[in-house]
This record gives C-alpha cells, sequence and structure tokens, in this order.
C-alpha cells in the first residue's frame, strides 16, 4: 500500500491499466483500493467516462461490495470471521474482547488510527477456528493474545 | 534430506511459516542439506502444519509441527512422528478421486501433476467430439457440488448446441459458505486439476475463455492460481493451441470484493460484468445467456476438478462410486468445535454420525454435540436424532436439510440455538443483494421478530413461521429461499431456546 495522494494522472493510468479486460470495472476498483487503500471519490467520475456509465452507476457499483472503503483504513487491518464455524469455537467471545480492548465497534478504527477491526465471512480456515487476519497474515485457532501479538509485530 | 511442508493458508495460518524458518536455521546449523520442498495440505488440519520427510519407505509425517519440534527432525525418534502419511488411519479410508494428488505434489510442478496422471484426462478428452465429451460426464453422473446438483452434463450439453459467437466457462470459486474450504484446498494445493477440468469444459462446449470468480478472502488461492495459469500457457496446456490440438483455451481469475451474494451463479455473472452483484431472474438460464450475454458454463470448483479423473478413469470408474442418483466421492468438509477437523473424500452415503463421531472424533471442547450445521449458512441444523442420516441429495433433502457443499459445522451444547437462527437472519440481511422483497425485507423483519421471541414473546413464533415461508417461496434466489432452513431447523429441534415449552407450561 503506498497510501500516497491521488493524482488525476496516476488515477487514470491504473483505470486505463484495466481497460483491455472484460468487464473492467472490478479489476480497477481493486486496483484504485490497492494503491490507495481506498477508492477515492475523484475516480468515480473519471471511471465513468472512461467506461461510458454514470457516475451514480460507478457508486452503485463500489457502494454494493464490502470491500471497497470511501477512505483509506487504519495503518493496521484486523478481520475477525464472524461465520458459523467460528462462532462455535468462540468468535463472538474474541471479537467482544478487541472490540471492548480498542474502544470501537464493528468497522471503526482506534483514534490514533493505527488499528482498523472488520468484521469477515468466512476465511476458508473453519476446521482451525476461530479464524482472523492482520493485514495480510492469516491466523488460525485466534485468541486475543495472538492477535495482539500479531499486531505488535506488524507495526 | 527432502522435507515437504504444505503452503495451504490453514498451515500458513498454524504456523507453517515459521516452521520452516526453523528448518532452515537448523539446517544450517548442523550443515545438513536439507531441501525444503512446499506441497498443498493431506487435510487432516488438526495436525496442520503436517511436515513430512522423505524416505526410502516413503514420506514420514510429522504434526502439529512447531519451530521447537523442528530440531528434533535431524535426530531419531520424534515426540511427534505418525508414521507414513499414506498409512493414516485419515489417508487409508479415504476415496481420493478429486483430491488425488492435493498435498502429495508441489503446485507449481506440472511434471509432478502429469506423473500423477495428470493432463491424461484432458488428451482424451482432445480426441473426442464435443458430444463424446457432454456424453461422458452425463454418464459419469457428475452432479453440481456447489450444493443444487444439477447434473453436470446436461448443463454442458445446453451450452454445447447453443449457437453463439462465443461461450464462456466460469468457475464459480466464490466459496463463502462457512465450513467449506474444498474449493480453497484444491486451489492452493492443486490448482492444474482445475485448469484441466476447465480446458475440458471448454474443448467439449466450444468456449475458448474461461474465469475463474474467486474471492478476496482467499488471497492465496488467487496467487497460486494466477502462477499456475502462467505455467500452464508457457508449457502449451492453455493458448491457442491446447497440447498441440489446435484448439484454444484461455483463463483468467477474477476476484470479487467480499460480497456473499456473488456465490449465486446470476449474481456472480453481473459481478464479473462489473455490475452490482444482483440476481437475475431465471429465465433465460446461464447456459443460454450466461456472461457477458453468451452461453456460458457455470461450474462449481469441485465439480470442474472431478472432470479430469473422470476423463482419465472414464466416466463408469467414477460412477460405481456413491448411493442411489448421489453417484462418485464427495469432499466431506469436517469443522467447527470438532476434534479431528479437514477434509475427507469419500463415496456417498456415509451417516452423519459416523462423519462426526468417527472421523470428527466429537467436538473440540469434549462436550456432547448439540447440533450439526450442514451446507453452509443456508443449510439446516441437524441433531444427534438424525445422525443415521446417509450423505447424498436426496437423503439429506427427506430431512428438510441440504448437503450444499458439503460443509459441516459441528455445535457443542453451549450453542445458542436462538442466537444461532438471529445470527442466520442477520447474515441474509446484510449480504442480500436488494433484488426481491421477500429477502431483503424478510430478513431484517426476521432479525426484530427473534429479537421479540428472545425478550420472551412466544406469540411472535408463528409470526416467525410465516415470514420463513414467505422467503422460501417468495425469494429469488437461494439466499433468502434458504435463509429459513437453519431459522425453522432450529426451531423444530430447539423449541424450548425460542420460548415454546415455556407457553405451553403457562
Amino acid at each position: 500500500m503506498r497510501h500516497s495522494k491521488p493524482t488525476a494522472d496516476e488515477i487514470q493510468a491504473l483505470i486505463d491499466g484495466q481497460m483491455h479486460l472484460e468487464g473492467p470495472l472490478l479489476p480497477i476498483l481493486h486496483a484504485l483500493q490497492e494503491a490507495y487503500d481506498h477508492v477515492p471519490e475523484a475516480a468515480l467520475g473519471m471511471i465513468a467516462e472512461t467506461l461510458n456509465l454514470t457516475k451514480a452507476e460507478v457508486h452503485g457499483v463500489m457502494s454494493f461490495y464490502h470491500d471497497f472503503r470511501k477512505a483509506p483504513a487504519g495503518r493496521h487491518v484486523v478481520k475477525i470471521c464472524r461465520a458459523e464455524a467460528c462462532q462455535s469455537m468462540g468468535a463472538n467471545a474474541l471479537s467482544d474482547a478487541v472490540l471492548e480492548k480498542l474502544g470501537i465497534g464493528w468497522g471503526g478504527t482506534t483514534p490514533d488510527g493505527s488499528v482498523t477491526v472488520e468484521a469477515v465471512y468466512c476465511l476458508g480456515l473453519c476446521a482451525c477456528a476461530p479464524a482472523a487476519m492482520v493485514d495480510d497474515r492469516l491466523i488460525a485457532r485466534a485468541d486475543a493474545a495472538r492477535l495482539e501479538k500479531a499486531l505488535e509485530g506488524a507495526a | 534430506m527432502k522435507i515437504w511442508v504444505p503452503m495451504d493458508s490453514a498451515a500458513k495460518a498454524l504456523g507453517s511459516e515459521e516452521v520452516v524458518a526453523a528448518i532452515r536455521a537448523e539446517a544450517a546449523k548442523r550443515g545438513v542439506e536439507a531441501e525444503i520442498a512446499r506441497n498443498g495440505s493431506r487435510g487432516m488440519i488438526w495436525l496442520e502444519p503436517l511436515v513430512e520427510v522423505e524416505t526410502p519407505e516413503g514420506r514420514m509425517a510429522f504434526g502439529p509441527m512447531t519451530p521447537e519440534d523442528v530440531s528434533a527432525l535431524f535426530e531419531d525418534g520424534h515426540e511427534k512422528a505418525l508414521g507414513l502419511t499414506e498409512e493414516l488411519d485419515w489417508m487409508k479410508r479415504q476415496t481420493r478421486l478429486t483430491f488425488a494428488r492435493c498435498g502429495i505434489i508441489d503446485p507449481f510442478s506440472l511434471e509432478q501433476y502429469e506423473a500423477l496422471g495428470g493432463l491424461a484426462g484432458l488428451r482424451r478428452a482432445l480426441d473426442m467430439t464435443g458430444e463424446q465429451i457432454t456424453d461422458e460426464v452425463k454418464l459419469s453422473g457428475l452432479r453440481g457440488r456447489g450444493g443444487a446438483g444439477f447434473p453436470t452434463g446436461i448443463k454442458w450439453d445446453t451450452v454445447r448446441m447453443a449457437h453463439a459467437d462465443r461461450k464462456y466457462i466460469v468457475c464459480n470459486a466464490d466459496e463463502g459458505d462457512s465450513g467449506t474450504f474444498a474449493d480453497r484446498m484444491i486451489m492452493e494445493g492443486d490448482p492444474f486439476c482445475l485448469i484441466e477440468g476447465m480446458t475440458i469444459a471448454g474443448i467439449g462446449c466450444g468456449a475458448t475463455k474461461g474465469f475463474v470468480y474467486t474471492r478476496s478472502e482467499y488471497p492465496d488461492a488467487v496467487a497460486v492460481m494466477r502462477r499456475a495459469i502462467e505455467i500452464a500457457r508457457a508449457a502449451g496446456v492453455l493458448g491457442p493451441d491446447v497440447l498441440g490440438s489446435g484448439k484454444a483455451f484461455e483463463l483468467e481469475v477474477r476476484v470479487g470484493a467480499g460480497a456473499y451474494v456473488c456465490g449465486e451463479e446470476t449474481s456472480l455473472l453481473n459481478s464479473l460484468e462489473g455490475k452490482r452483484g444482483v440476481v437475475r431472474a431465471k429465465p433465460p438460464l446461464p447456459a443460454l445467456e450466461g456472461a457477458f450475454g453468451k452461453p456460458t458454463v457455470v461450474n462449481n470448483v469441485i465439480s470442474l476438478a472431478t472432470v479430469p479423473v473422470i476423463f482419465e478413469k472414464g466416466a463408469e470408474f467414477y460412477a460405481n462410486f456413491g448411493l442411489g442418483r448421489s453417484k462418485g466421492t464427495i469432499p466431506l468438509q469436517i469443522a467447527g468445535n470438532v476434534r479431528h477437523g479437514g477434509l475427507f473424500e469419500t463415496a456417498f452415503g456415509m451417516k452423519l454420525g459416523q462423519i462426526v463421531e468417527d472421523l470428527g472424533g466429537g467436538t473440540a471442547s469434549g462436550r456432547a454435540v448439540k447440533a450439526v450445521q450442514v451446507g453452509g449458512p443456508l443449510g439446516a441444523y441437524l441433531g444427534t436424532d438424525q445422525f443415521d442420516t446417509p450423505f447424498g441429495y436426496e437423503e439429506f433433502d427427506g430431512e428438510g436439510a441440504l448437503i450444499g457443499h458439503a460443509g459441516l459445522v459441528v455445535f457443542d451444547d453451549t450453542a445458542d440455538m436462538l442466537g444461532m437462527a438471529r445470527f442466520a437472519m442477520e447474515f441474509c440481511a446484510v449480504e442480500s443483494c436488494g433484488k426481491c422483497t421477500p429477502c431483503r425485507i424478510g430478513a431484517v423483519r426476521g432479525v426484530e421478530t427473534l429479537d421479540r421471541i428472545a425478550a420472551g414473546d412466544a406469540e411472535a413464533v408463528p409470526l416467525l413461521t410465516d415470514l420463513c415461508e414467505t422467503m422460501k417461496d417468495g425469494s429469488l434466489c437461494a439466499l433468502g429461499g434458504f435463509t429459513p432452513y437453519p431459522v425453522m431447523s432450529a426451531l423444530r429441534l430447539f423449541p424450548e431456546e425460542f420460548g415454546a415449552v415455556r407457553e405451553a407450561a403457562e
């Protein structure tokens, strides 16, 4: 993640980089989010122009999917699985403990901007639940202490 | 000394990379040459990271390994030695057809893939006509492993006979169901198997382009598939001239963006086209008007990854496994609160109780089993009194349940079933695409109604039943249509948790 301030030229280059694909809108949104950790508002009009859509249509697509953010997340993102297999192994208690410790709710970011906690529905680690992800790192049989350790390691 | 350490994401999440680092350090310290090879997972997740050391007798298993266990690997008599991997009870009892190579080979080695039967099926298919190919799939009895159980050969035949300038093969790898990880495991452990299956589908149906639509929650699977496609292309397995046949087939990986409903095939197609992942009304069937309006095969990963073995060993070989109209094998995914969680491929027909108690070894917590949810978040809960049900499409249907993608989530007796029913409705509300009213509004009302029940209002129970009927009959797709399965089965199995007993006592 570069987290740099997007320029119009850069955004256009990222859009153009996906235009050889059939149905390029999702790949475009992914490319922008990868570059800026969110999809900049300024990009919506440019995408619309390039794909011959309305800005409302682009906004409609972007807002449909949980992944795409309007603003950057905290420096680290913790995703905790809320799905059934993880619940059967105590995921609710785990997320309650983590959210309470950080003093935030689902989707919230700590006031210092260091951590965002997001809900995720299944990481495919259902036989070693509960599962979580700290930035790009998967953690199985997660507990609050292991998440904290992973966050320290990531800092 | 050759040491295998899985690169499957479950193994990684349990510390396989730390074990690799420890092996490297220990080997360097001892001045021993240790070649570290990477494989997928064998499916014994409770033993991950499962390290294997190659010996003249075969691969010896050690697990679950931690970095502290590594130094003893270089000495005799390891306390986590399990013996030959192939001789482990879990492995010996399986019929591994789809997962024959998973966990054995290096996922990026086309040479190892071919050495264990890979590409034999594709070579055979390339000598067949399109009709012979679809007939072979029909004869195998293969049914959609995503959950709907529709005969794969009939779907292929519809696409084959459709007239169009372009056709597509779309692999539904949007494995969002809790308790399922078979798609992820095969993509990470044997990606060429999926590539081969999709290529056979393309050759059979006259499609020249395929998409693997998978999840952003599966970054490892995305990376492995992308690299494997490049390797296959460089080797001429994919491209304008598949294995020198003059026939073309290309593949591309697309990544979803966290929308569960995109596992529904029409919603997936909209997402692939760059639209909101809203469900489409059927007809038209995707087989006639699918991706970009063209005839499209949409199949689950496991359906497509099973195609190579059907062509390698013949349709009859495959059809000889199974039970009634559920032919072949099914990769059971045993998950949740269970001692021995993992993937177990076997012929249809094993009893639910045997899967949970015998294979799974009961709960991880050691407490009694309360219920098992089969088939993901839209699947029913089954109680221990239903443990005699054989694992098959029709048999589960007879119990008011479904097998779905064959994921089983075990719950112990501390599970709050009213809470689970509420979660099912909440999940449906979060993930609803919004197109049809029973799902969009019904799920929200469902949460409210369950909250009323939780607050002691037993009169809301008939309302919940009525709402579930409306959702079941009136929803456009399985999200709204099947959410009643977990809700109603929880109510049926544990009425006392919904206040029904209290009502009767009053």
